[in-house]
């Protein structure tokens, strides 16, 4: 089978002082190639853990992943990560920083620098190749690292809130070409975010996580984000279907955030 | 006590005039527009017209101190009594009889006994006196002896300038203090003024014309430059192996646990121990040749080195790493590609540090035990109380030292421009 399989895994972190944290419990998942997924779901109900396994930066306690098939052990290039801050290295310039992939993969200029000038033109920082990484802002880093990630040709992209620190228009500009790139591209794309707007514009599938166990709630089929490939997503946001299920799932996760704080009060 | 008054009022005049002038320093950027600027560490910037006045007055009140040629008269702090003065002195005889004499004394630089000037005997039993004294000395002044009835025959001198005095006693004159020994011998101490003894400070221009003679004739077989060179050498030696032994220790500290293990009891012990304190067993060992130097230094630095190393592996993102695995980096890869750029910042301020410390333990090194170097300079000349050698060498070592560390500042500033920066 091709594609992205996520087979009853379980995460168990065990402290230090003795006791444990459940962050994820029996969570499955197949995500075919080509889909986007955005995953929702209150602070520390184990988004990023179950990002982070994916990756393959932890084991988890029980469960199995693969991709194509193939059982995933270890971070490897087929699955690139975006992080929420960029994670870029400040001692390369923007260009080296884009070929990073390729130049470890050995690869000589000649044969990657036509695609990093490509990648560069379309996140639109063609002027800026020379540049130091500490001459950019947020936003501009943030695009250096979505197309870090693309230079490298991973069949999976993973993003743990890659638009969490953008204002909100490059916010509202990255989402269109995380669509974009999407959509030429055919990458299968997973993206963690915190805004519920995000999750429904830019995910064909949104899943919604639960906490304690973390664990998956409910999932949701959506057609903004093929709308949002050749619209503008403020045109989207005035579909008629858009708002009701903002409110639906806003109001999902305000339930679980409610019932985590009271259970936390009546624990004092 | 007074110098230190002085500095202090200097501190306070020149703020208050350069404030009536000029006002506040000018800022142009936009730090001049901030309201809040006490405790924003960021709006505080050194006023260079304060630095210029500071180290005017150090200057200012050394030139004046040591009555410099470099400062007009009136700037000079009163000086030491030269010249000639006179003070009368009444010798009285065992059976009552009593006489005036007058006493001339000399005061010069380098007064030798020649320098006395001639006085007639004059009347009475007592006989007029002259005497030479050396600036900042005292003198016995033996008046009985060449009277016509001395302290044997049974005389005491019974008053000074009209004032009376005792065994003990003292009588200040207008050009120095005449005490009385419990013998009844007088004892002329001119007024030594304010200001210094060259022997304890030298002037400015002493200091200054004793580096241009060691400059161009060298001082105990070796010329100036190879004592500074010597130095300099062990430093950068000393340093050099430091760090070769030193970064790749603390990148090994960084990356496995059996090196960090093995290695914590040592460079967690080795750390407080101030690199002085090895010196005597580096001697020891090592004797006071070069290699026992290069040693000490070697400590010195090695320990510095491998800590920074060390915290430049730990404090590398683990975010940059999972990136850069992702990106499909080997273990070499990310070595080479991440966590040494990562960790060339940290290297840089423990590379200054050691620096810092190794110029500091040569000196101290060469102080205990040398052959040439800027510490033995000054040394050696402490011994023969050349203060001027002391102060040049003091003054040499502090100009390399701060030379060192804007070189290292330089480089750090070309190599690593993304310090602090992310
Ligand atoms: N290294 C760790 N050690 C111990 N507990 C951890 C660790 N990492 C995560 N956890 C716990 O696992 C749970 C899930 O954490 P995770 O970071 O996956 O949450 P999240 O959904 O990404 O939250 P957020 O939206 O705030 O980023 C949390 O309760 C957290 O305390
Ligand atoms: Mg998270």
């Amino acid at each position: 089978m091709t594609g992205l399989s996520i087979d009853r895994i379980s995460m168990r972190f065990d402290l230090p002082n003795g006791s444990a944290v459940q962050a994820l419990k029996d969570v499955s998942l197949t995500i075919g190639q080509g889909e986007i997924l955005t995953v929702l779901g209150p602070s520390g109900c184990g988004k990023s853990t179950l990002l982070n396994i994916v990756a393959g930066f932890l084991a988890p306690t029980s469960g199995k992943i693969t991709l194509n098939d193939t059982p995933v052990r270890g971070p490897s290039r087929e699955r690139g990560m975006v992080f929420q801050k960029g994670a870029l290295f400040e001692w390369m310039n923007v260009r080296d920083n884009v070929s990073f992939g390729p130049r470890m993969k050995g690869q000589k200029p000649g044969d990657y620098a036509a695609e990093v000038d490509h990648l560069l033109e379309v996140v639109g920082l063609r002027d800026f190749k020379e540049k130091a990484i500490y001459e950019l802002s947020g936003g501009m880093q943030q695009r250096v690292a979505l197309a870090r990630c693309l230079a490298n040709h991973p069949d999976v992209i993973l993003m743990d809130e890659p638009l969490g620190a953008l204002d909100a228009l490059t916010r509202e500009k990255m989402q269109s070409l995380v669509l974009k790139l999407w959509k030429e591209t055919g990458k299968t794309i997973i993206l963690i975010t915190h805004s519920v707007e995000e999750a429904l514009l830019l995910g064909e599938r949104l899943l919604v996580m639960a906490p304690r166990p973390g664990r998956i709630h409910s999932e949701y089929r959506l057609p903004f984000a093929d709308m949002g490939v050749d619209m503008d997503l403020r045109e989207v946001k005035k579909h008629p279907d858009f708002a009701p299920r903002r409110e639906e799932i806003l109001s999902l996760i305000w339930d679980m955030e409610e019932e985590i704080m009271g259970r936390k009060e009546v624990a004092e | 006590m007074i110098p230190l008054l002085l500095y202090i009022g200097f501190f306070i005049l020149t703020f208050a005039i350069v404030r009536a002038l000029t006002g506040s320093m000018r800022k142009d950027d936009f730090i001049a527009r901030k309201t809040v600027t006490f405790g924003d560490e960021s709006a505080v910037v050194a006023d260079r017209r304060a630095s210029f006045f500071s180290i005017f007055a150090i200057f200012l009140l050394w030139a004046s101190f040591t009555g410099s040629v470099l400062l007009p008269d009136f700037l000079h702090m009163p000086g030491p009594f030269t010249g000639t003065g006179t003070f009368t002195y009444t010798a009285q005889t065992a059976d009552g009889q009593s006489d005036d004499a007058t006493v001339s004394v000399t005061v010069l630089a380098d007064a030798q006994e020649s320098d006395a000037v001639e006085v007639a005997p004059g009347e009475g039993f007592a006989k007029n006196d002259s005497m030479a004294i050396s600036t900042y000395r005292s003198s016995l002044a033996r008046v009985d002896a060449n009277d016509e009835v001395t302290r044997d025959d049974g005389a005491t001198v019974v008053a000074v300038n009209g004032e009376p005095i005792a065994p003990g006693g003292e009588v200040r004159t207008d050009f120095a203090r005449i005490g009385m020994s419990q013998r009844g011998t007088l004892n002329v101490e001119p007024n030594s003024g304010w200001q210094m003894e060259p022997i304890w400070l030298p002037a400015p221009e002493a200091v200054f014309k004793r580096f241009v003679e060691i400059a161009s004739t060298g001082f105990r077989n070796y010329t100036l430059l190879e004592h500074l060179g010597f130095s300099l050498f062990r430093v950068v030696s000393g340093f050099v192996l430091g760090a070769v032994v030193g970064i790749p220790l603390g990148y090994a500290m960084g990356l496995s646990n059996w090196f960090r293990g093995w290695f914590d009891p040592i460079v967690e012990f080795m750390r407080p121990v101030p690199p002085l304190a090895l010196i005597p067993l580096v001697i020891i060992w090592a004797g006071i040749g070069e290699g026992g130097k290069i040693i000490l230094l070697f400590l010195a630095a090695l320990w510095i080195m491998a800590i920074a190393a060390r915290a430049g592996v730990s404090g590398v993102d683990i975010a940059k790493v999972h990136a850069a695995y992702s990106l499909g980096a080997s273990k070499a890869q990310i070595m080479r590609h991440v966590i040494v750029p990562n960790s060339l910042p940290e290297i840089f301020t423990g590379a200054r540090v050691a620096m810092g410390v190794c110029w500091g333990t040569v000196v101290a090194a060469e102080l205990v035990a040398a052959e040439k170097g800027a510490g033995m300079m000054i040394m050696v000349a402490s011994k023969f109380q050349n203060t001027d050698i002391v102060l040049m060498g003091i003054i040499l070592i502090g100009i390399i030292g701060f030379g060192i560390d804007i070189l290292m500042r330089w480089c750090e500033r070309v190599l690593v421009p993304w310090k602090g920066r992310s």
